[in-house]
């Protein structure tokens, strides 16, 4: 599965459109992750645990919009996009979108 | 909270966090001039197309994180600062960090990904909302993503 955040895959011609795909995750933050990062925000700085939480997180939202685009025979994904937002306090929605196509 | 030994031992602790805070920040940014000058020769562009000349073989997603946050004195002076209005500084530097780092980490990506090039990157800025509630940041994050591009003939 190739993907790509331009509107075609560069070196390739799009043969099929399948139309939109996507994957979403809601995490909360582990209650340990999150007294470490409380400590941190004191004196600044990167919040690792925070930075991985939300790594693997789009990983899972991109991995289950390949899932998708797979069953629907696509071999790309392109203009993929992402979007975070605060759902609820100390919750996060990471949202993975794009366009299912087959290339050659 | 007249007794001024609280008010004492609150002020050190301003001033510890302001040390500490403006240390880890001046480490942070020695490393990231490190970084970009050493990997400046990756180009990563924001056009949306290939430039032309360029014989792409394979390419691929590349993305870069990090979540930051300001110390707790910049925060007490990022409010002060609201009341007056004007530039409020520490958070300008704190996002000027966060973007450049998430850039690096795209690169750092890029490369170990054997990409020659990186184009139509994005940058997205969200804050973290604080898990205690209130008004406070518990952090913001900047995700770098872009198009990794193998090349035939790598650009000089």
């Amino acid at each position: 599965m190739i993907l790509s955040n331009t509107e075609t895959i560069p070196g390739k011609t799009i043969t099929r459109f399948f139309g939109v795909v996507s994957g979403s995750t809601v995490r909360a933050k582990h209650i340990g992750r999150d007294i470490m990062a409380g400590l941190k925000n004191i004196v600044g700085g990167e919040l690792k645990g925070y930075t991985e939480l939300l790594q693997e997180a789009r990983a899972e939202a991109m991995a289950r919009m390949v899932q998708e685009a797979e069953s629907l025979g696509a071999n790309a994904v392109v203009n993929v996009r992402f979007s975070t937002s605060s759902v609820t306090q100390g919750a996060a929605e990471l949202f993975a979108y794009g366009t299912a196509v087959e290339v050659r | 909270m007249g007794d001024p030994i609280a008010i004492g031992a609150f002020l050190a602790f301003l001033l510890g966090t302001y040390v500490v805070g403006s240390w880890i920040e001046h480490r942070h940014y020695r490393t990231i001039r490190q970084r970009e000058q050493r990997w400046r020769r990756l180009p990563v562009v924001t056009f949306r197309q290939v430039p032309a000349g360029w014989r792409v073989e394979d390419s691929g997603l590349v993305t870069g994180n990090v979540v930051i946050s300001v110390d707790y004195f910049k925060r007490v002076l990022a409010g002060l600062r609201a009341l007056v209005g004007g530039p409020v500084k520490s958070y300008e530097l704190l996002l000027d960090r966060a973007r450049r780092e998430a850039l690096l980490r795209l690169k750092q990506e890029a490369m170990q990904g054997g990409f020659h090039a990186v184009i139509n990157v994005r940058l997205e800025t969200s804050r973290l909302a604080n898990a205690r509630g209130g008004e406070g940041v518990a952090g913001v994050e900047v995700l770098a993503f872009g198009t990794g591009l193998k090349l035939s003939q790598p650009p000089a």
